[in-house]
């Protein structure tokens, strides 16, 4: 009975491997990391890589909606920073959570809607639209901060807002509780909807799509939306960490977004991909960094050795869809 | 038969062909698309080929060109001299032009740019040499009657034109061979003009030249000898001046009807569908009336709007004016979204790009357009009832798939039809439009996709079959309709068409 069990758990979890190639990715890289730092495997540790991956999991998963349809979303790190800003400003200014928490994840994803219709209205490429969004906004954040950070710290409701960065709940810190919501919520929307179905047939083939009577002017609105609201909670998240604003906060973090989801197995080209997958790939990124940092490997090394996992992934990737 | 052979074959009085085919064949796994063919053009000839879709003149010029490599056993000669071209390369070196349909040029840069592209003449510093070029270009165009100035970009040029920068290209590049594919297609009446000038002068000057067409009309103007080809055969060459209209059309379509179709008579119902004046981009003030439990077929060749009615018809296209009621409401066919609403299926032609998602699963494929029926609350989809469905429908319609989770891809044409069809069917339609159902699919499929049609047809279902295939037509629907130029040319009730009536008003 018991091997029976133990088999049935094995089986389990070799199925998952071979579905999700970056799994075993995950696994080496854990291993290895282990092997060579023990101190990597201190709860301590790990609970600190997971709400350092948090952020990063949190918009990738936002931009896998976006590159399942076959788009791409520039302007996640740019309205990180927005969102961030509004939600700090909020807080300086004496409101509570229950005010600038929902109002900064509504600019975000009123910012991204923007640029869904820019892509299916304005017919403009997603790249450029999305390009169009990120510079607007890094110089709209500029403006709206005078270009030094808003501070919140001695604000009314700042040791709540600050908990949403720093707290735990249950010995779980929150963004890793966050990250693990929006992963349940990602999951069941793009495997158990009809939305989730479309986002997917939409990247497949978008004429067979509009041709089998869907909405695609809408879907791709909204996929744009949730790419925003996901990067104003991320944006939220790192503000209240840090307990202030940086006008500059999450520039490039739109390039590891995008990575994540990549080495996670979503192909650029849409209709492929699994949001389980991008968490993985959030986390190879995250363990990496993380890895490196206790390897004492400088931050410069770092950037090239995240360039060569994304390379590497692509490839494993590329050459088991070739079989 | 009527096996013709017109060829006043006294050689040594004629010019020597240019281009002479002996015994030339195509296989295609197994099928044969072109037997035993004879076929060659004289310098200073304008010949005709025609024949219905699928007949082989699209195949037969793609072997003279050097697309398709022939079959053993038949003989090519280019000037006299046995050719075997393996890229289009070498049969343009040899001297052949071909003008396809689509055109190939680059709207973004000029006409210079675009008659020399890859050949560009170099001064002694290796670069381009624009005053060479311009005059060149000036030269050709001046040969085909063209005055506008080759540093135009061709994208502001009209279809007429750019179709004779093709045919400047074709000169320039010395072709003593020109194939036009279907040339006026596009054109105005005022452009043919100005195009059979240029084919005129170029016969006069003793290019041998090849002119396909549906247009019979335009193949007796323009044409001096005539070859038609009949299911992959030769079925009759020679002068056009001993041949009429009603011959070659008895010679294009003499087919006999081998294969039985399971036609089920049934008393068509109360109208369900009423199309009134409708235009848009390709058909013009098309009118009729669907009943229920009705097959109407569309014939017509290709580009005769059959399937821009269909597309009109479902939304994918907007209509210019006119109205479509179905069952007494009036409707505004803005998207594919509002046909579906309205109880409007459609299967389209191009199954690989508008049917089916090539690299998702059947499952996922069959459910897309009807996802809304597995739906329990708040757009979540049952797993199990669309399961439960999906295997009814495989079932059914005897798919061949190794899992209903494989990609659409990997299964064979006839089956990925017959997918095509059930996620039509799933949105249960009151109207079914049909755009070419059985292209691309075994005879097995075929037969299921018939028999089929009948029990939809049976089930009170309004069915628009737009095909062209005549004996399909012939053997399937309830009545026929013919379009020619995207205008209604000819109906018939079953029993009354012919395949020569139905070509008459077809080529009207």
């Amino acid at each position: 009975m018991r091997s029976g069990l133990g088999g049935l758990k094995m089986s389990w979890l070799l199925g998952l491997l071979s579905r999700n190639k970056s799994l075993i990715g995950l696994v080496i890289l854990v291993a290895a990391v282990a092997f060579t730092s023990p101190n990597f495997l201190d709860v301590g540790n790990l609970l600190n890589t997971f709400r350092q991956t948090s952020i990063n999991a949190i918009m990738a998963m936002g931009m896998t909606f976006v590159i399942l349809t076959g788009g791409i979303d520039l302007s996640v790190g740019a309205v990180l920073a927005f969102s961030g800003a509004i939600a700090a400003s909020l807080i300086a200014g004496g409101y509570g959570l229950a005010v600038a928490v929902p109002l900064a994840l509504l600019v975000g994803a009123g910012l991204g809607a923007l640029s869904g219709l820019a892509i299916t209205f304005g017919a403009v490429q997603p790249f450029i639209a999305t390009l169009v969004s990120m510079t607007v906004l890094r110089g709209a954040v500029l403006v709206f901060t005078n270009g030094t950070p808003i501070d919140c710290s001695s604000a009314a409701s700042s040791a709540a807002f600050g908990a949403l960065g720093e707290g735990y709940v249950l010995g779980v810190p929150v963004p890793v509780i966050a990250a693990a919501i929006v992963f349940a919520a990602c999951w069941v929307t793009l495997t158990q909807t009809q939305f989730g179905r479309y986002v997917y047939a939409i990247g497949g083939n978008e004429t067979v799509t509009w041709l089998s009577g869907v909405n695609v002017t809408a879907m791709k609105i909204a996929v744009y939306a949730i790419s925003g609201l996901l990067a104003a909670l991320a944006g939220i998240i790192l503000t209240a960490r840090l307990e202030n604003a940086q006008p500059t906060a999450g520039t490039g973090y739109e390039l590891d977004a995008i990575a994540a989801a990549v080495v996670g197995g979503t192909s650029l080209a849409g209709g492929i991909g699994t949001i389980f997958g991008t968490l993985v790939g959030a986390l190879i990124i995250g363990v990496l960094n993380n890895a490196l940092n206790l390897m004492d490997v400088s931050s410069y090394y770092q950037m090239i050795a995240k360039g060569a996992v994304i390379l590497l992934a692509v490839l494993v990737d590329r050459h088991a869809r070739a079989r | 038969m009527a096996e013709a052979n017109h060829t006043s074959s006294d050689a040594s009085e004629a010019p020597p062909p240019v281009l002479e085919l002996r015994g030339v064949g195509k296989t295609f796994s197994g099928v044969h698309v072109l037997a035993d063919v004879d076929f060659s053009v004289r310098s200073g000839e304008v010949m005709g080929l025609v024949g219905e879709n699928g007949a082989g003149k699209s195949t037969l010029m793609r072997i003279v060109t050097g697309i398709y490599d022939a079959d053993s056993g038949g003989t090519i000669r280019f000037d006299g001299d046995e050719v075997h071209f393996t890229s289009t390369r070498q049969s343009i070196d040899a001297g052949i032009a071909m003008i396809h349909q689509e055109l190939n040029l680059l709207p973004g840069l000029t006409v210079g740019e675009n008659l020399f592209l890859g050949r560009e003449p170099l001064n002694r510093l290796g670069l381009i040499d624009w005053p060479t070029l311009m005059a060149e270009s000036r030269k050709y165009l001046t040969a085909v009657r063209q005055t506008f100035d080759p540093s135009m970009l061709v994208g502001r040029l009209s279809v007429g034109q750019q179709q004779m920068v093709e045919i400047a290209r074709a000169l320039s590049l010395n072709a003593r061979l020109i194939v036009m594919d279907e040339p006026t297609g596009a054109l105005t009446e005022v452009e043919t003009d100005i195009l059979f000038e240029a084919i005129r002068h170029l016969r006069d000057q003793g290019k041998a030249i090849v002119y396909i067409s549906h247009r019979l009309g335009e193949i007796f103007q323009i044409c001096n000898s005539v070859t038609v080809l009949r299911d992959g055969r030769m079925v009759s060459t020679g002068p056009a001046s001993e041949l009429d209209e009603g011959t070659l059309i008895h010679h294009m379509v003499g087919r006999t009807i081998t294969e039985k179709y399971p036609y089920v008579p049934s008393a068509a119902g109360p109208v369900s569908l009423r199309v009134s004046h409708l235009s848009a981009t390709v058909i013009e003030d098309i009118s009729f009336d669907g009943h229920t439990g009705e097959v109407i077929g569309f014939a017509g060749l290709m580009g005769a709007g059959g399937n821009q009615l269909g597309k009109t018809l479902y939304g994918a296209v907007l209509a210019r004016s006119g109205s479509i009621e179905v069952k007494g409401r009036a409707l505004s066919l803005r998207s594919p979204e509002v046909g579906v609403r309205a109880g409007i299926a459609y299967l389209p032609e191009d199954r690989k790009a508008e049917g089916l998602i090539q690299i998702h699963s059947v499952r996922v494929n069959m459910t897309l357009a009807a996802l809304r029926r597995f739906s329990i609350a708040l757009g979540l989809v049952s797993r199990g009832r669309e399961e439960v469905v999906v295997l009814e429908y495989v079932d059914a319609f005897k798919i061949k798939t190794p899992s209903v989770e494989a990609a659409i891809g990997t299964l064979s044409g006839g089956n990925q039809q017959k997918v095509a069809l059930a996620k039509a069917l799933m949105t249960e339609p009151s109207i079914l439009i049909l755009d070419e159902p059985t292209r691309g699919v075994d005879v097995g499929a075929r037969r299921d996709i018939y028999s089929l049609i009948n029990e939809l047809k049976a089930k009170g279902l309004t069915i628009l079959l737009i095909s062209s295939d005549m004996p399909e037509l012939l053997g399937i629907a309830d009545r026929i309709l013919v379009l020619s130029r995207g205008r209604l040319t000819g109906a018939f009730g079953r029993g009354e068409a012919t395949q020569e009536a139905i070509m008459k008003c077809a080529v009207a």
